[in-house]
């Protein structure tokens, strides 16, 4: 077994493994990335429609570009970059990180480190999650798995096709699957509103007219070999017969139903997860319940603009640039979610300088109201065009401002901060 | 002629009524903000998409290159365009932002090589 030692290692050279080692590198730490597809850039490389980097570079890139971008980033620094290996084994051992590396060219390798950043991504829910009775015939895939295969291989997975799921990768895919020659026949969303952005359902489907069936979820799959058609209800109509049944027939089955952090390593090492992101809890400065190890990207909270992705990598780089040279994280609060709001990532305050937030709503519409209050004392409150739980938001609350410097020093109880969306009552008949 | 449109303009996605054909003389309702009413002309009258595909690449890294044009064309030119695309057949080394495709059907527009793949 190779040794090998480095301030910080990175696992995972998506968008946010290597903004994070950019920032680190950039910072003095010597640092290094372990991916195990052979190539940097991650999920970026299968997504090779545009709509990526709007708020980083000021351009409306591809996911290939966003990537080489990223890549391009690295020139000049020294980051090490360890492609086609895998990371297997996190260790924690009295203050230093042990990490165990798998690929065909080297073996096994071991990585002695300081800093551990995860930034493995995450993966999507298949069948099993589903749980539909029927047939396990070939022709099903993830939407991922698809983009993919069509994208990177060039392969064709079907040709007539219906999609489980109107998140923007099943939306995207109905119109590259349409692009390639097959036949979408439609798309099974369960809830009553479409998951993904309205310039998705325009574009890829409208423009096809691909029938998107709202309040409807798959009842049965049938094939013997191959699948040959699905049963299709209206999901209101709960228990007995279900009005308004039909069957669509179909050689390949894609699903697009949701996205879950890839944390098998960062459980085996003892990092906690918060049950309702998926990914690991972690402090105002990116560290999990495992000292030393941080988190970033889609592996903490599923992000669904890249630039965000990218922004909070750099300030995980950063506050590992702080553990590494010994600045302690100081005093923080705790921060949790209040009213129609899913979850807040990270789940602390600092009380020095700039702190960033992102959270998820759970309700949809316009005017609502961002409110956060510290032990019940509101200290900031902010318009919002329009919410949806499809789009992340973000906010900046400063640590020094006035009524929370204040309402800090009162000391007391009452340090928690909440953050909740209003949606303000109607004015008037 | 009346076309229901979605406006993409904003998250909000207002419902759209466009009404009229001649230029001069459309009528957009539904939209909440000025910028609804230019989404609406313009998608009435000439509807354009960035288009983004693959081609094929002789290169063992990699099967497909992926490609995109440099700005939204017509849709009505978006199949001849992807068959173009598909009959193509090219040779590494091919960098990100080289043009696969020039002027293409007399638009104008360009496709451009969306990832690198070295040689
Ligand atoms: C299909 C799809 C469409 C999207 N469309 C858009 C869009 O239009 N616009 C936009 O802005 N954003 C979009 N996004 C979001 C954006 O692409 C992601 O938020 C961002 O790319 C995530 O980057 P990441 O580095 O966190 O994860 P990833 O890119 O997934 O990178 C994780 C990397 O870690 C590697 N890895 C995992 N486990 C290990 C291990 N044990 N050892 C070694 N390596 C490992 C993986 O191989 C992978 O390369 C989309 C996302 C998806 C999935
Ligand atoms: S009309 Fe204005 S408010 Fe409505 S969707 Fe378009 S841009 Fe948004």
């Amino acid at each position: 077994m190779k040794h090998t030692e480095f301030d910080a290692v990175v696992i995972g050279g998506g968008a946010s493994g290597l903004s994070a080692a950019a920032e680190m590198s950039r910072g003095g730490a010597s640092v290094a990335v372990v991916e195990r597809e052979e190539t940097l850039g991650g999920i970026l490389n299968q997504c090779i429609h545009n709509g990526f980097g709007l708020h980083q570079y000021n351009e409306e890139l591809t996911g290939p570009e966003y990537a080489e971008r990223c890549i391009r980033d690295l020139d000049g620094l020294s980051v090490k970059v360890f492609t086609g290996m895998t990371v297997t084994l996190m260790e924690t051992e009295e203050g230093t990180q042990l990490l165990y590396g798998f690929s065909r060219e080297s073996g096994m390798v071991r990585f002695r480190c300081r800093a551990i950043v995860l930034a493995m991504g995450c993966r999507e829910r298949n069948r099993g999650n589903l749980g539909t009775p029927g047939t396990r015939p070939s022709g099903i895939f993830t939407a991922g798995l698809a983009q993919r295969l069509v994208n990177i291989d060039g392969m064709v997975p079907g040709r007539e096709c219906v999609i489980v799921g109107s998140g923007d990768i099943g939306l995207i895919m109905a119109r590259r699957m349409t692009w390639i020659g097959a036949r979408v026949r439609g798309v099974i969303e369960i809830q009553p509103y479409p998951a993904g952005i309205t310039r998705n359902i325009v574009q890829c489907l409208r423009d096809f007219d691909i029938p998107l069936y709202l309040s409807h979820s798959i009842t049965r799959i049938y094939g013997k070999d191959r699948i040959s058609g699905v049963d299709v209800a209206p999901v209101r109509n709960a228990g007995g017969e279900a009005s308004g049944a039909f069957h669509i027939p179909c050689d390949t089955l894609l699903l697009s139903v949701g996205l879950v952090p890839e944390n098998e390593i960062s459980r085996k090492a003892g990092v906690r997860l918060h049950p309702e992101t998926g990914g690991p809890v972690v402090d105002a400065r990116y560290m999990t319940s495992v000292t030393g190890i941080f988190a970033c990207g889609n592996v903490l909270h599923v992000h669904d603009l890249v630039d965000y992705a990218s922004e909070e990598a750099r300030h995980c780089g950063q506050a590992v640039l702080d553990y590494l040279s010994g600045v302690s994280a100081g005093e923080q609060l705790r921060v949790g979610a209040g009213r129609n709001v899913k979850y807040v990532v990270p789940g602390r305050f600092a009380l020095t300088g700039k702190n960033r937030f992102y959270l998820r709503s759970m309700i949809t519409g316009t005017g609502a109201r961002l409110c956060v209050r510290l032990g019940g004392i509101e200290v900031l409150r902010r318009k919002l065009p329009y919410v949806q739980p499809s789009e992340m938001i973000s906010f900046d609350l400063a640590a020094d401002e006035d009524a929370i410097s204040s309402r800090f020093t009162t000391g007391g109880d009452e340090t928690d901060l909440e953050v909740s969306l209003e949606i303000p009552e109607k004015e008037g008949a | 002629m009346k076309k229901d449109l979605i406006c993409i303009s904003c998250p909000i996605g207002c419902r759209l009524t466009v009404e009229g054909e001649n230029p001069e003389k459309i009528s957009v309702s539904g939209n909440r903000c000025p910028r609804g009413e230019i989404y609406g002309r313009e998608e009435a009258l000439a509807p354009s998409r960035m288009v983004t595909a693959t081609v094929a690449i002789e290169s063992e890294k990699l099967a497909r290159l992926p490609v995109k044009t440099d700005r939204p064309i017509g849709r009505e030119h978006i199949p001849s365009l992807l068959n173009q695309l598909y009959a193509l057949e090219l040779v590494p080394p091919v960098y990100c932002g080289d043009i696969i495709l020039d002027d293409f059907a007399e638009s104008g527009v360009r496709i451009l090589a969306t990832r690198t793949i070295e040689a």
